[in-house]
């Protein structure tokens, strides 16, 4: 080879070093990277979504309580080229200057998600025809269709909850990646808990578009396309009439009702005032509500009817007097000394004047004070237990079973769980096992560290009214109602005993603190309760169930800073009770209905 | 004609094969990127119907050149280079203005592009010069007139306003490289290309900082030779000089537009929306493909016409996003044989003409080939050239077709040339 072939060689191996630099390269592009792929999807593929109707929401007895409205959003496809865009005759389109078009632009491009921006919310239906007829000359815009909640009746706000657009963090939090910016999510209640059973299944269509945003033939052929899928109608255990009912007799006052049908743990009444109506939080008045009612100091966004605890008090007398029995340590006519309260050393509960207790029965129908404190040191200073603690927890293993002290686990969300301190927790004030009954002796007349929300109070009365189990209190009815709402909790109370108690709360209606508020024909076991509240007036409660046999309703009301328990939780319960089993239009007690209706009760702190 | 005295050669199969494949496969990336996914029709009003036009014009050219005699090429080069010559001066003034660069003849609806036929003239004339008896590449004389050859187009050409096909004519460089020219001078071209890019990159007191440093260090190490230090310190001094000048030349001379266009080249700007928007479409075209492709005219980015000047400039993009790295790879080995095959057909030459003729060849469908690849991912400026036998339209078909062909007649002749070789 001569020295001028051989630089042949070289221009040979030059040839091939930058073809092999070319292959390598392309290898990156091509198989490694996946950028170019996704930019290439994201740049000419854009999907038409078809949002069906979000499912109808009724009541008990085929009431729609929700339906539905169209409503429009303009959305911009990008990416977006101003280059192409007529946007003078957009303007006329949509009815705005240049300069709200741009800054509405912008707007868009930075909540951009999915190569989608959201233009213009809620177009009304007047502009929605006038633009969809032009829209066609924009072809980088297209309109999107969803259903906005209405109201056939404007109540239970908190139960249904509402639906908003969905946020940033939700987003990212969509494992499925089923939303895309600017689409609607429940935000709480019922419509957060049902999402997936309301919203149905969005359709989707997949086009080819080119440069100019033209949408061309199906993308794949339409192989990756969804059909849509309309929402399902969710059937809920509310009873309109009574929720509607039971909202005029909270107005104006701050507390909760909550009515529960024992045999099935269905939820027929979940009041909290104050409130606010959910119309209040449709798409198109959410925004100017929201902060309004957030910033408002009554804190009318709170459900107190799970996420408020309080005191229950002397309620919890029935199942003081449920727990002494079982545990043998009482007998339905055990009496203990009441003089004017219980005193042990400098310790006084005081008591409220009555006759002596011949029994256990008449000790609830007086709600004494006195006989429960006894009762107390009987239940936790039993011979068998080596220590406070023992006896402390096997008091607490009922309570454990009554669901109280954590969250029942009903389907909406907020539930707040209640307190039921553990051993430890007197334990770390007194030292191990250097206490006693007579420090925690508030605790046996529900007072003291025991807290719990109306919507476990209610349960209680389930409870009784089922003679010893509950079913976790819930909203959906129906056939697809989870198998966790058909599990029978049991108390581990036998039913015998629940006979005293019962017999006891029925006194209450004929003759004891409940005793005014009775009604013709309807024979109602209740016991009051007025809890002491540190921060001002003492909440008033009551919790009661009716008919005594075979129960329909269970009901319990918590009115905050309204004094007795017979003054007003009482009677709004009654009245509940009546609407809801005699259903009439006209109460058999106008007088009492006028007054709940009409008063106002202020906070006092 | 010159019948042989050592009988008729055949023309090389191999080659004429590789030629027509690419051709073929170069009509389909037409096709494809002209077409979207309506059924074929013959209609020669669309892109793809006029390239089959101009196959079929290359075609017949390529079979008249088989028909005249081998030597006329040879005795009439440097006429061929004057006449083109001309036409590079004439279309500055009587030419129609594309894209800024008036480099085109319109006659009726066809347009011709003298820069694209230029390239045969010249390798004519070089092949020639280079082959003469008397032609000394030591000579420095000689070395004026071949370098003169050379630079007369490119400057004609970067006059119109068409840079890239003006760089095309640097390519000769690799002739000129086979024939002898001093290694020397070489690396002070490769050196200086890379002073200037540097200096664009880093500034000119970045890059005279690093360089005096630099000779410091290797000052320290030879002091004790004071020719070497001499001679290091006068290269630097000129380096110096040199990066002074483009310097001076970037930041005074250029637009600003020019000089983010250089900056875009070099890949030290990004700007997908401006000048970067072509490459950039393209990148994303040719990623998309993956491994296998999105299947021929199944490819999204080729359909919604996303990558501007695909048919003509960015044509590989379509096959990179519709055959994938495989079809990528598969052109890319065709063009590599190609040219390995004009190699071996340079090097079997018994003329020196037909051997630097030859090289010629390999030298700018070699060019037009890396760059035109490597545009499309990026890894070359984009300077808007043709890639052979791919890219739409009739100037730069025929023009490689004609470049080609005549290899192959002066080829099939070679049995009865003299040798000339040394």
């Amino acid at each position: 080879m001569t020295y001028n072939q051989n630089r042949s060689t070289v221009i040979r191996l030059i040839i091939v070093v930058f073809a092999l630099i070319l292959i390598t390269k392309l290898f990156y592009l091509q198989v490694i990277s996946d950028t170019y792929a996704k930019k290439s999807r994201s740049l000419s593929v854009r999907t038409v979504t078809e949002f069906p109707d979000r499912g109808l929401i009724i009541d008990r007895n085929g009431e729609i309580i929700v339906f539905n409205e169209d409503a429009y959003n303009l959305v911009v496809h990008y990416p977006f080229s101003e280059k192409k865009f007529n946007k003078s005759g957009f303007c006329d389109l949509v009815g705005m200057d240049s300069v709200e078009v741009e800054e509405r632009l912008i707007k868009a491009k930075k909540s951009q998600y999915n190569g989608k921006g959201v233009f213009m919310k809620n177009i009304t239906s007047a502009d929605f025809a006038r633009i969809q007829e032009g829209l066609f000359q924009f072809q980088q815009f297209s309109i999107e269709a969803r259903s906005d909640r209405k109201y056939k009746h404007n109540i239970a706000a908190h139960t249904l909850g509402y639906v908003a657009e969905i946020s940033r963090t939700e987003l990212e939090r969509d494992a499925e990646d089923y939303y895309d910016i600017g689409e609607y999510i429940g935000k709480s209640g019922l419509e957060k808990y049902y999402e997936t059973h309301l919203r149905g299944i969005k359709g989707r269509q997949l086009y080819l578009r080119d440069n100019a945003g033209r949408l061309k033939e199906r993308y794949v052929g339409g192989a990756n396309d969804v059909e849509a899928k309309i929402g399902e109608v969710l059937p809920i255990s509310l009873d309109v009439l009574i929720q509607e009912y039971g909202e005029k007799l909270m107005a104006g006052k701050t507390g909760s009702i909550v009515a529960i049908e024992p045999s099935s743990g269905e939820i027929l009444a979940m009041v909290t005032s104050p409130g606010y109506k959910p119309e209040m939080f449709s798409m198109k008045n959410l925004s100017k509500n929201y902060n309004a009612l957030l910033r408002d100091k009554s804190k009318p966004l709170i459900n107190r009817a799970v996420n408020s605890n309080y005191p229950p008090g002397s309620t919890f007398k029935v199942f003081m007097a449920l727990i002494g029995l079982q545990e043998g340590v009482i007998t339905p006519n055990t009496r203990f000394r009441c003089n004017g309260g219980f005193h042990l050393g400098s310790l006084t509960v005081r008591c409220h004047g009555h006759a002596p207790s011949p029994n256990v029965g008449y000790s609830i129908q007086t709600s004494c004070n006195a006989f429960y404190c006894n009762l107390y040191r009987e239940i936790l200073h039993q011979d068998r237990f080596e220590n406070i603690e023992d006896g402390y927890n096997n008091w607490k293993s009922y309570l454990d079973r009554m669901g109280l002290g954590q969250k029942l686990g009903t389907d909406i969300s907020a539930e707040k769980p209640g307190n039921v301190p553990k051993a430890e927790h007197f334990h770390r004030i007194h030292g191990k096992n250097r206490w006693n009954y007579a420090r925690i002796i508030s605790m046996s007349i529900g007072q003291g560290e025991l807290l719990l929300s109306p919507l476990q109070m209610a349960n209680m009365a389930a409870m009784v009214a089922n003679r010893g189990y509950y079913y976790t209190p819930h909203f959906i009815k129906g056939d697809s109602v989870p198998a966790m709402f058909k599990e029978k909790h049991e108390l581990g109370i036998e039913q015998k005993h629940f006979d005293v108690v019962v017999d006891g709360m029925n006194k209450v209606m004929l003759q004891g603190t409940g005793a005014y508020v009775k009604i013709p024909g309807i024979d109602i076991c209740g016991k009051t309760g007025t809890a002491q509240n540190p921060h001002g007036e003492n909440h008033s409660l009551f919790i009661a169930f009716a008919p005594k046999d075979n129960p329909k309703i269970a009901i319990a009301t918590v009115v905050e800073n309204a004094g007795y328990g017979a003054t007003w939780a009482a009677p709004m319960c009654t009245l509940m009770i009546e609407k809801y089993l005699n259903r009439d239009t006209v109460s058999q007690r106008p007088f009492l209905e006028e007054k709940m209706f009409n008063t106002e009760i202020k906070i006092v702190k | 004609m010159s019948e042989g005295i050592y009988g008729q050669s055949k023309i090389d199969g191999i080659t004429l094969f590789l030629y027509l494949i690419l051709v073929a496969i170069g009509f389909m990336a037409i096709f494809s990127s002209s077409h979207g996914a309506e059924s074929f029709s013959l209609d020669f009003g669309t892109k793809y119907g006029k390239q089959l036009i101009w196959i079929a014009v290359s075609l017949t050219i390529g079979a008249v050149l088989f028909l005249m005699d081998v030597r006329f090429f040879e005795v009439f080069s440097y006429p061929i280079f004057a006449i083109f010559m001309v036409l590079l001066v004439l279309v500055m003034f009587l030419g129609t203005e594309v894209n800024g660069a008036r480099s085109w003849f319109s006659i009726g609806s066809f347009r011709l592009q003298p820069a694209e036929f230029a390239k045969f003239g010249v390798a004519l004339a070089l092949a020639r010069y280079v082959s003469d008896i008397d032609t000394d590449m030591k000579s420095r004389r000689y070395q004026m007139i071949t370098a003169g050859i050379i630079l007369l187009p490119i400057v004609l050409i970067i006059l119109q306003g068409d840079a890239g096909s003006g760089l095309v004519f640097f390519s000769f460089v690799m002739v000129l490289y086979r024939e002898g020219l001093s290694g020397t001078i070489l690396v002070i071209g490769i050196v200086s290309i890379a002073i200037a890019v540097l200096t664009i990159a880093f500034g000119f007191v970045a890059l005279i900082i690093t360089l005096v440093i630099l000779g410091a260090i290797i000052s320290a190490f030879v002091y004790t030779n004071t020719r070497i230090l001499r001679n290091l310190w006068l290269i630097l001094a000129i380096c110096i000089g040199f990066s002074k000048a483009v310097d001076f030349g970037f930041t005074r001379v250029l637009q600003i537009h020019q000089q983010k266009r250089i900056q875009v080249m070099l890949g030290l700007l990004d700007d997908p929306q401006g000048l970067g928007y072509n490459v950039n479409q393209s990148k994303i075209a040719i990623g998309s493909g993956g491994l296998l492709g999105k299947g021929y005219l199944q490819g999204t980015q080729t359909k919604g016409d996303f990558v501007p000047e695909q048919h003509t400039d960015f044509i590989f993009t379509s096959i990179g996003e519709e055959f994938g790295w495989v079809g990528s790879t598969v052109v890319i080995i065709l063009f590599v044989l190609l040219f390995l095959r004009i190699s071996f057909l340079a090097e079997r030459q018994r003329s020196k003409f037909s051997r630097v003729y030859a090289y010629c060849v390999l030298s700018i469908l070699f060019f037009h080939f890396l760059i035109n690849i490597g545009m499309t991912i990026n890894l070359a400026p984009v300077i808007g050239i043709p890639l052979p036998f791919f890219s739409y339209g009739g100037s730069s078909l025929i023009s490689f077709t004609v470049l080609l062909f005549l290899l192959l007649r002066l080829d099939a002749n070679r049995e009865n040339e003299l040798a000339s070789d040394y």
